[in-house]
């Protein structure tokens, strides 16, 4: 079927609004043309794709950002962690750090200058990977224009996480940035993510995980009024490894996390968790979620709670696909919703596309309004009504939060969901 | 302390009367006993007083120390000194039995002006109770109700009762699904707060919670209406005869 023209020339406005880096090295130079030459073959995503039919891309396909105004000032979420700091301020990375025992990190400008770079073989070629069967055209524009981002390289188990902190200064910085993750055999990392590093978002992770290696991804958003973004993961599971990843939004009016993980060695687990606490007239909270099996004995788990008000939106995507061959595959999904307004909305659509016939998949979608019977009996005990309903929002999101392996890193975010809660975020 | 006068209530979402005239008052330091036959309105009377919805009263007031109870939120009432041990206590899966139990009580303590008690006081207060209802510390920390038996969610709900210390207490059948020894457990429970400032309403449909909690007044209900007053004698009367003649005679 050809692609409407409006798509294409969409595209290519996108891409005419990111002027060209240069000074690459060529295969860089080639990530990118193929990058862009996908983005040209799919077009630009609008909302008669079916990925999204629930979502209006609008926001993140108008060539330029509209004015986002500042949040107010905040603690960072993970202000107390002991981490290795890189700030990105409005789409820029402002402090370059030196890596640590077991970590190399380099920027991605740094990296894609050298003509010899291990980031070649992980550049594009994992989001690459990921547009079949269902195209991903952001994710491909990132590919084809970030300058930003960092290359992250694993060797061994990190003494420290990696915290990437998001600082805003204008109201319409257009941050697009790209990281690539290569964790070594048996390497261990955590990467935490807090604030919004734009007043646009269009950030893309490509994650390989060898073989016995460990890789945790924790990102808090805070409640920020004006976040519109997608924030993309392509990861490739090897064997016995690991890949956690978790996410919390906090307020914001598009916030789309859209993941793809290939499991491809065997025996290798990912867990996927997302949360939000949405408000509004204006907020949409999706989870676009692809995992593949590709190996046996492997366990995916998603795990996606949204707390809407108002007449907020949640969405929430996701399929397993159980590869031929993947046999004894424990695949797990729930998505929920909890509406705090008739007016809410929660749209889910579980997929499950299995060709081995000795799996465990599971899945399941619930969505409604808080127990009144429990309500009832919070207040029954004194407790008034807004508090008995915060209550019963933060027992709805904390199986989400219980995902994180890291209890402290789960504390955190705990106390910081219940702060957000009690504010009205 | 309790004055419910001529107390009419029907179902919100269907014209169905349940209460239809209850007058009942009970007094601090008195234990008052409400047996009847099923369907005769004795939840819905504990319902009403706790404030939950779904009934609306058409006539009549109840009232507590003087403050009329209908007009108030639930937590009004709780703060205000009503505590309902509920029927069947609700599970809240993922918010821990010593968070709900602090949470309720500095909430009740913050609406009467009264100073939040601290965690680790807190803690202390709990844990004496809790040991003597025989509720393990493990039981605290688990999420509300979940995964309790049958007897482990009456013992909570006279947990709280112990820790909020309420002016007055209905106990909504506390006896239904207890073998001998948890209704002992939970009637020890119960005796062990009964003073001169407390009153106690305890609904129940047999005579047998009432050998282990002694009431000083008995009502017998039917279709809506208290139609019997006496002393512990009724409750014995009903055990051996049933209600058929205290419905006839009521006719």
């Amino acid at each position: 079927m050809a692609v409407p023209a409006r798509k294409i020339d969409m595209a290519e406005a996108l891409l005419a609004a990111h002027s060209a880096p240069g000074g690459e090295a060529g295969w860089a130079a080639s990530a990118r043309a193929a990058a862009a030459s996908r983005l040209r073959a799919s077009g630009a995503p609008v909302r008669r794709d079916e990925y999204w039919r629930w979502t209006d891309p609008a926001a993140l396909t108008a060539p330029a950002p509209a004015p986002a105004p500042l949040p107010e000032a905040t603690a960072p979420v993970f202000a107390g962690v002991d981490a290795l700091e890189v700030v990105i301020e409005d789409g820029r990375i402002v402090s370059a750090p030196e890596g640590m025992e077991g970590v190399e990190i380099a920027t991605l400008a740094d990296a894609m200058a050298r003509d010899i770079h291990w980031a070649k073989e992980l550049y594009g070629v994992l989001e690459a990977n990921g547009q079949v069967p269902v195209s991903r055209p952001l994710a491909a524009l990132n590919t084809a224009v970030a300058t930003e981002g960092l290359a992250i390289r694993v060797t061994g188990k990190a003494p420290r996480p990696i915290l990437l902190r998001g600082l805003r200064k204008s109201d319409s910085a257009d941050a697009v940035l790209h990281h690539v993750i290569r964790l070594e055999p048996g390497a261990e990392l955590t990467v935490l993510e807090d604030g919004g590093p734009g007043a646009r978002v269009n950030a893309l992770i490509e994650a390989d995980v060898a073989d016995d290696a460990a890789l945790h991804l924790i990102r808090a958003s805070g409640p920020e009024a004006e976040r519109r973004g997608v924030w993309q993961l392509f990861a490739r599971l090897g064997r016995e490894s690991a890949l956690k990843a978790f996410a919390i939004a906090a307020g914001g009016r598009l916030t789309r996390t859209e993941q793809v993980v290939e499991l491809t060695g065997d025996d290798a687990a990912v867990h996927l968790a997302g949360a939000c606490l949405g408000d509004g007239d204006d907020f949409t909270h999706d989870d676009t979620v692809f995992v593949i099996h590709d190996a046996e004995r492997c366990e995916s788990r998603q795990v996606f709670k949204k707390v809407l008000r108002g007449t907020a939106k949640g969405v929430f995507q996701g399929k397993i696909l159980v590869k031929e061959g993947a046999q004894k595959t424990d695949g797990y999904q729930i998505s929920q919703g909890l509406l705090l307004d008739e007016r809410a909305e929660f749209l889910a659509k579980p997929e499950l596309e299995i060709y081995a016939d000795d799996v465990i998949c599971s899945h399941g979608s619930t969505c409604g309004a808080a127990d009144e019977n429990a309500l009832y009996y919070l207040r029954a005990r004194g407790i008034p009504k807004r508090e008995a309903e915060s209550l019963l929002v933060l027992s709805f999101l904390g199986e989400a939060i219980e995902e994180i392996e890291d209890e402290d890193l789960a504390e955190i975010l705990r106390e910081q969901t219940a702060a957000w809660v009690k504010a009205g975020a | 302390m309790l004055a419910i006068k001529n107390l009419h209530v029907k179902l919100e979402e269907e014209d169905k009367v349940i209460l239809k005239g209850v007058d009942l008052t009970v007094e601090a330091g008195k234990v008052h006993a409400i047996m009847g036959p099923n369907g005769s309105g004795k939840s819905t009377l504990s319902y009403v007083l706790s404030g939950r919805d779904g009934y609306e009263v058409t006539e009549g007031e109840a009232s507590l120390d003087g403050e009329d109870l209908l007009d108030m939120d639930p937590e009004d009432r709780a703060a205000a000194g009503l505590f309902l041990a509920f029927q069947y206590p609700v599970e809240i899966p993922g918010v821990g039995n010593m968070t709900f139990l602090r949470t309720a009580l500095n909430a009740q303590r913050k609406a009467r002006g009264e100073e939040e008690m601290s965690a680790a006081e807190f803690l202390k207060f709990v844990r004496e109770r809790a040991a003597d209802l025989e509720i393990s510390p493990e039981m605290l920390k688990r999420s509300v109700n979940v995964g309790f038996s049958g007897g482990e969610k009456k013992r909570n709900e006279i947990l709280q009762m112990a820790v909020l210390a309420p002016k007055m207490c209905i106990l909504d059948e506390t006896d239904s699904g207890l073998d001998v020894d948890a209704m002992k457990l939970v009637a020890d429970g119960v005796n062990a707060l009964r003073d001169a400032g407390r009153g106690f309403l305890v609904i129940t449909h047999y005579q047998r919670l009432l050998d282990h909690i002694k009431p000083d007044v008995v009502h017998i209900m039917a279709d809506g209406r208290i139609i019997k007053t006496g002393g512990p004698e009724l409750a014995l009367e009903v055990e051996k005869n049933g209600y058929a003649d205290l419905l006839k005679e009521a006719v």
